[in-house]
Order: structure tokens, then sequence, then C-alpha cells
């Protein structure tokens, strides 16, 4: 019913006086007759906050709210701080838009500049960008960093989330970028497949730690392979995994992406997320989007500005790094809160709960019958095989308010678990398996 | 001011977990990190203070006037957030059986609906995250469809010079060539340019309608039956749409495929940058093509399929959700009526704030303008040494946010400003009013606007410094 137009009636007339139009179809007239709607266009009558407010609830109550989940498969369910919440509400920040005018924009800068900082932190590498739209997107964007004329096949893992495969295989389509997979054996990167696969056209490798699997990757070996062969390697890391896991940087990668939504984002149906990426120095140029650099103004103050703008696409168009324009500021912002919030003891803490609770949950749903299918060392996640038709024991699940894992080929099931899942749920998960399968 | 970094001090913490319930599992040692992040040490009073600085330090749509052209700075409803903010919605995850999710569904579901309508598009995709993802999706709709018809001459995406730099960019990320043409003398494309450009080897064409000069291209039909004839697309690039809601749709005027900027046009909140939405929309041929499940099946049982010939995934899941509801939440607030109430008052604001200026400044094309205009400062620059920069940075003093600086490309010395629907006419005035006093001290006092500007807590930026020797992380001093 409103239309946030804050000046009357009256005023708009007024307004329309002054520049000698009699009504609003005179401000209209440099828009051909063809192309004019000649009625108003196929919507509800506009209604008032709290009608608004209501079909809003309305439809937000038919979703099932789910008080215990055991999915992740590239969202995850982590505890968000109350004053991760406030940080990211606060209203200059909601609202601002990319810190052109560096004068009045320290804020943002600054702030991306410290996220930028403790990705650097979290992944081992030299330089981030101010992050990009998701996790998926991130990666595809990492492929085309390492693309040249020569090097034109990208080698992706078989092991990687299908999500970020589909997409690093959409931008490659696009851009006429070959891409391979690697296949996969017992769950892992078949790393002695890899090794025969990479020749001087590869531009790179792309691998995920911990993979879709939830299994840990022997990354240092990918970078060696890679590099032997000239290639770069992408590592796609889970940003909590980083408070133990060996770092990408650490591992020797060029370039580390992720997908940084469980730093503090809800689930939210899947978005909006947050892609962060970083690099070697030596690719720092190469890298998309937004990156924010430390100077001083003209009387020698700190200041913070937007930098290395000659890869962007507003000075270099059609030969620009990539097309990224905006970054997911206020997601970067959140995941720096709540970097913050928990410090390194916290992240370590967070990361340390998540690998016990998983170890002991694949433990308990073993002996309920649902045995592991992949050997090596996992995270939070883990695939077993289910004894019985996979829906069968995830509908009993949800009949109990439980959010089971996510079905897999051959009828297996991905679980996962967080700091979020206590004991006694995973106990009871655990019955409920016992039950249905035996 | 210090970096959350220069605040850290040993041991201090946030209490947050519980202690862990269940046995401490170990990672082998060969697979865990030598070196902990460093991460900052910091008390909860310590962040607050901290962002509540930062915040001070920012520039919001609720500090000012902020006419960025091109980037349709409105007003942000408050009760968008808090219906984005909902359990119902924040707590779902992606890959819930769609059963437990028809509240995300039919959130789409509506939202594709009104935005179709809105744009005279048949389908929708709020798979891509910003306006940029859009384009290039759209694009990737474009390359399909001639794939699909075995033609795979079609190599060439014909721009304006007038166009949004991320145009190009977009083009070059789907292996296309660009071919620009030059606008005309009014500001708008030159049809005899465009014939020329176009031919057997055009993909498509990319326009923004209003353009970015503010201009509505009159010769709309005329231009997209010479990219038709030619065998090629149009793309619409929506940043302008907040123009013309409610007064025509881009698929009457022969539109292709369009992206919408839901954090300009549809009243979400930039965030400094982003979560932005850019879904896609398009007609129905393009519909198989599109990425990303879709949403099907009608009221009460809704269902997520792939489209048949997809061209992929752009991004994970289904594009940047709580953007559409705020965005869904905006348009059930507007309505029909609303919804022109909005363009009209945008053009409507943006006339009357052209008409003003004019006693002073350049308009670079005369009116009616649409929804922004642009300024072009190229007499004073050379009469008085005053640049777009100069009366920009002298607008902050003010409190005003500068507008669009320095673009579109063919206008020399260019402001480009967007004042919204959601600025009142005495906000317009007294705008007016600064802009006024900036033209007089750049006739009487020139110099003191190279200072400017002098009321913020930090001056103009070395950019060139920041550049050349990037400095773009903080270097944690190691315990």
């Amino acid at each position: 019913m409103g239309s946030y137009v804050p000046s009357t009636k009256a005023q708009q007339q007024e307004m329309l006086a002054a520049i000698g139009c009699a009504g609003f179809e005179d401000l209209f007239k440099q828009i051909p007759e063809q192309v004019r709607l000649r009625d108003e266009v196929n919507l509800p009558s506009g209604k008032s906050e709290l009608e608004v407010r209501r079909v809003l609830e309305e439809i937000a109550a038919k979703n099932v709210v789910f008080k215990t989940i055991f999915r992740g498969a590239g969202a995850y369910r982590h505890y968000i701080p109350a004053i991760v919440k406030s940080v990211a509400a606060k209203e200059a920040l909601v609202t601002a838009y990319t810190p052109y005018q560096a004068e009045v924009s320290q804020g943002i800068l600054q702030s991306i500049f410290e996220y930028q900082t403790m990705i650097c932190e979290l992944t081992g590498m030299d330089v981030s960008n101010a992050s990009i739209y998701d996790g998926a997107s991130a990666a595809a964007e990492a492929v085309a960093m390492c693309r040249d004329r020569k090097r034109a096949k990208a080698y992706v893992s078989a092991a990687a989330p299908p999500q970020v495969v589909e997409t690093i295989r959409t931008y490659c389509w696009a851009a006429g970028t070959e891409i391979e997979f690697v296949p996969e054996q017992n769950g892992l990167t078949d790393l002695a497949a890899l090794k025969d696969l990479l020749d001087d056209s590869t531009a790179c490798v792309y691998i995920q730690q911990p993979n879709y699997y939830g299994l840990i990757e022997d990354c240092e070996m990918a970078a060696e392979l890679a590099h032997q062969a000239g290639a770069k390697l992408i590592v796609g890391v889970n940003p909590i995994a980083m408070g133990l896991l060996k770092s990408p940087g650490e591992c020797g990668a060029d370039i580390a992406v992720g997908e940084g939504q469980p730093l503090g984002m809800p689930l939210s149906f899947g978005g909006p997320y947050l892609g962060f990426m970083a690099a070697t120095q030596a690719m720092m140029r190469k890298l998309p989007g937004r990156i924010v650099g430390e100077t001083t103004d003209h009387n020698g103050n700190r200041a913070f500005v937007l930098t290395l703008q000659a890869r962007e696409q507003h000075i270099r168009r059609e030969k620009a790094s990539s097309n990224v324009c905006s970054n997911q500021a206020l997601c970067a912002l959140t995941a720096a809160a709540y970097l913050s919030a928990l410090g390194p003891d916290g992240l370590y803490e967070v990361a340390q709960q998540c690998l016990s609770k998983a170890a002991y949950f694949a433990g308990v749903l073993e002996t309920a019958g649902l045995h592991q299918r992949h050997q090596g060392q996992h995270f939070h996640e883990f695939v077993t095989d289910c004894p019985v038709e996979a829906d069968q024991l995830l509908k009993a699940l949800e009949d109990n308010g439980i959010l089971g894992g996510l079905p897999v080929g051959d009828n297996g099931i991905l679980w996962c678990a967080t700091e979020m899942n206590t004991k006694d749920e995973m106990d009871r998960v655990a019955a409920i398996a016992g039950e249905v399968c035996s | 001011m210090k970096l959350l970094f220069e605040k850290s001090y040993v041991c201090r913490r946030c209490s947050v977990l519980p202690a862990c319930d269940v046995d401490t599992a170990a990672l082998p040692e060969a697979l865990c990190r030598q070196e902990p992040p460093h991460l900052p040490e910091l008390s909860e009073t310590d962040i607050s203070r901290h962002y509540t600085e930062l915040e001070k330090r920012t520039y919001g749509v609720n500090d000012g006037f902020y006419p960025l052209g091109s980037c349709t700075m409105k007003y942000n409803p408050k009760i968008n957030e808090e219906m984005a903010s909902l359990p119902g919605f924040t707590e779902i995850h992606p890959l819930q059986p769609p059963h437990t999710a028809q509240g995300c569904l039919e959130t789409l579901q509506l939202a594709r609906t009104y935005l179709c309508e809105i744009t005279g598009m048949d389908d929708m995709t709020f798979q891509p995250a910003a306006g940029a993802h859009g384009e290039l999706t759209g694009l990737m709709l474009i390359k399909r469809y001639h794939e699909a018809r075995n033609d795979f001459s079609r190599t060439k995406i014909v721009v304006p010079d007038s166009a949004h730099g991320t145009n190009p960019a977009s083009a070059a990320m789907v292996g296309m060539t660009v071919a620009n043409v030059p606008s005309g003398e009014d500001g708008c494309v030159d049809l005899e340019k465009l014939r020329q450009a176009v031919g057997e080897d055009t993909a498509g064409l990319m326009l923004t309608n209003p353009n970015t000069v503010g201009l509505f291209e009159k010769d709309i039909l005329e231009i997209t039956s010479i990219v038709h004839e030619a065998g090629g697309l149009v793309y619409y690039d929506g940043a302008n749409l907040n123009a013309i809601m409610g007064i025509t749709r881009p698929g009457d005027m022969g539109f292709d495929c369009v992206h919408l900027n839901l954090h300009k046009t549809f009243a979400t909140p930039h965030g400094g940058g982003g979560p932005g939405s850019g879904p896609v929309g398009c007609k129905d041929f393009l519909s198989p093509y599109l990425p990303g499940k879709q949403v099907c099946g009608t009221g009460g049982l809704y269902s997520l399929e792939m489209p048949r010939e997809s061209v992929g995934m752009v991004k994970a899941f289904y594009g940047n959700f709580l953007v559409n509801v705020k965005a869904l939440t905006y348009i059930l607030t507007l309505g029909k009526e609303g919804i022109r109430e909005v363009s009209e008052n945008a053009v409507l604001s943006a006339n009357y704030l052209m008409k003003l200026l004019s006693e002073c400044y350049k308009p670079a094309y005369p009116g009616p303008c649409m929804h922004e205009f642009v300024l072009t400062l190229k007499d004073l620059k050379k009469e008085r040494g005053i640049s777009a920069m100069d009366v920009a940075k002298s607008l902050i003093d003010h409190g005003v946010h500068p507008p669009t600086m320095y673009f579109p490309l063919i206008v020399p010395e260019a402001l480009m400003i967007e004042p919204t629907e959601t600025e009142g006419k005495e906000i317009l005035d007294q705008v007016a009013d600064t802009f006024k006093l900036i033209y007089q001290t750049a006739l009487k006092n020139p110099e003191l606007l190279h200072q400017a500007p002098t009321t913020t807590l930090i001056g103009r930026v070395d950019e060139v410094g920041a550049a050349r020797n990037p400095k773009l992380r903080y270097v944690v001093q190691k315990p």
C-alpha cells in the first residue's frame, strides 16, 4: 500500500509544475507510445505493513524448522554468537554501497581489510580479495585465474562437492576452458591417476578439503604433482576445518577458496553466503573483484582504499580479470565478526568439537548397523551405507523432528555433526536407526 | 583508527561454547596445521565498540542524500529486513526435502511470477547473486541458444560505448568478442552504426534502457528488431529498471532476457557492496537453458527441477534467497499501484533536481531525463580548474554522498546523479542549494574546493601509492 515516497501529492504537483509538466503522463513522453503499458501491471494491490507481515509469516510457517540437523553437504549449521548478528545489523554498514568514496567509507574499507587479513591467516596464503558470491563461484573464478593461452585445461577432483563441480563446469563451458575429472578411489581423489593425467596443457587442479565425503585429502601431494607439471593447485577449504587442518598455504597451494557460510551465516535456504578467495603473491594481480589496500591520506593519516583497480571491469572492460563488480561485503563483515568473537582458541575449539562429535556419531551409527563407507580420516562429515532404504530411515528421523544426513549414491547417507549437535541427539539418531534397520 | 589485530590482548576471549560432551578425537599429526591462524583475541566489549566505530566512519543511506547514479540508493524498508530474519526462512537447509521447504519454494514462485509480470518475461532464475552475475548468466543463455541451433559462428556481443564496464567484461567471460557501438550526439544508440555493427557473427546486444546517460532509447523497437533481423538476441541490463516499472516493460520492447538488481530497484540493502541478487528473466524459448533448479508444480506441492537443457549452475543452490524474501516483501507492499508510483516519482525527482541544478551546471544532454541525469563539468574544469572530483569531494563536506563520478566514459568530467523516489521535495531543494553554493565557491574561491573534504576523519587518499605498493593485509605480530 505504501511506496516509501515522502513527497505529498501536492508537492509532486509543485515539482511537476516546476519542470513544465501537467501530469506524470508528460514525464514519460520520450517513451514511444507502442511500448507503453495501457493497463496496470497484473499484480495484487499493495498491502499495509501488518498485512504483508501476516502473508510472509504464513509463508515462512510452511517450512519445517528442524531443531536437530545432521545434514551438511555444503551448508553447515554452527552456533552464531549474538555479537555477530548485532554487528551485521549495523545500519550504515547494511545500507552503504561499494566504498568508492574513501573519505566517507573508511568503516567498510577497514572492515574488509581486516577480513582480508583473517582470510590470509586462515588459509595461509599471501593475499585475499574482498570476497565474491559464494564458495562455488569462487572456485570457478579461481579456475579462470589459472587459464592462459598455452594451458587451457582444468582437472577437477571427482570428490569435490557437486554444486562446486557443476559451477566450475558451467563457467568453463562458457569460457571455452576444457574440464576433466580426476577419478576418486575409496572416497579420495586418486592422486596416482592425477599424476598420469597431468600434462603441459594443464592450467590447474581443483581439490576440496575436506572433500564432499568429509575425508581429508593429501593436498601436499596434489600440490607437488600439479607443480611438477607446471600447473597450479586450487584448494577449496571449509573455513572451520582451518582451525585444525594444515592450511592450503602450508600445503603449497597457489589459490585457496571456500564457502564462508560456516563463519556466522545462517543456513537461509542457500544464501546469502560468502565466497572467499586468497592466493600467493605471484597471483595477486589475477584475483577477481574488489581488493582493499592500506595507504595514507594527504596528511599522512592511515587510510584504506579500493586498490589494484587496473584488474577490474570498470577500467579494463573486456580485458578485465573478471566481470565481478561488487563483493559480499556484509557477509565478509559477518565472517570477520565471527572470527573475532571466537578468536584463535575459539576457532580451534569449534573445529575440535566438530571432529570429536563426528567421530562419536560415526561410532554410535556403526553400532546401530550403519557402516562407514570409507576408511580415510574424516573431519565433520562421513558417509555410511544404509542397511534399509535410506529414505525409510530419513523419514523416521524426520518424524522425530530430525533432519538426517543427505542421501548419496548407492543408498549411502552423508552425515554431518557440528558443535550444535549434543551427545543426546546423536544417541537418539542411533537408537532410531537401530530400530529402523533391525 | 586501530585495527582489530592492534586491539588484541593475549588470552582475552568471549565465552561462546560449552565443554564438549563426547570424548575428544585427535587428528594424526601430519594432517594438523603447524601454525594456528593469528586471529585477534578480544572481549565482546572490544568487538562491539570496534564495529560501532567503523559504523560511524561509514556513510549509509540513512546518513543523508546518496545520489550514486546507476546504483539506486533508495531507502531500505525495515519490514523487509524483519521478514528476511524469520527463523522460518533463516533456519532452512538448502538441501532439506522439498516437502519441508514449501514456504521457501512458494517465496521463489511468487517472486518469479511478480517479477516476470513487471518485466514482461516468461520465466526467471534466482541463482545469480548480483547484476554482473546476472549478465554472465544471460550471456550464457544466449550462447547456449545459438549452440543449440548449431550456429557456432555467433561470437560477437555488441555493446554501446556508454555501457557499464561489466557488459564487455561479461562478454569476455563467455568467450565472446566485443563490438562497441558509438552513441549518437543525442546520447542514444546510433541506428546507422548499429546496423553496421551487426551481422552473421552477432550473438547479441546488451543494452540498458533507460541508458547510462539517463535517457530512454526512443528507437528501442527499431534497435531490437535490427539485432533480431541479424539473428542475434537482445539482453536487457536491468540496472535502470527503477525508471520504468508499471510504465513499460523490457519484454514489450523486444528484449529476450533481462537481469534485475534486486538490491537497487527492489529496495534491498546494498550491504557495503553486497549481498545483492541478480535474477535473470527470459522469454519462453530461453527457459529450458536457465541455470540451477527451478521451482515447479503449483500451490501446496512445489518441487525443484533442473531445466532439461540447463547451462548448469552459476552458484551453489538457489541464489541469495533472503534477498529475494526482502524483494518479495517490498513488491507485496507496493502492489500494482505502488510499483508505478515508485517509477513516476523516481523520474520526477531526477527531472526536478536536474532543472534546479541547470541554473549553474550543464547537463550532458538536454532533458527531460528518466530516473537519473549526467552533468558535465567540462567547462568548469577548463575555466576554473574545478573537476567533477572537486565538486564530489566538496559535497561530502556538506553532508551529501557524492554522485557517481567519471561515468559514463563518453561524458567528460561526468557527475551522474540518481536521487531516487525516496527523497522528498525539501531534500531535493536543499541539495540543489548545496550544489549551487559549491558552484559559487568554484567561481570565487576555487582553491577551497581542491582541499575538500576537510570535515571528514581523513582527507583525500593516496590511491597511486596504494596501487604501487600494495599493502593488502595486516601482518600480525607473532607472539
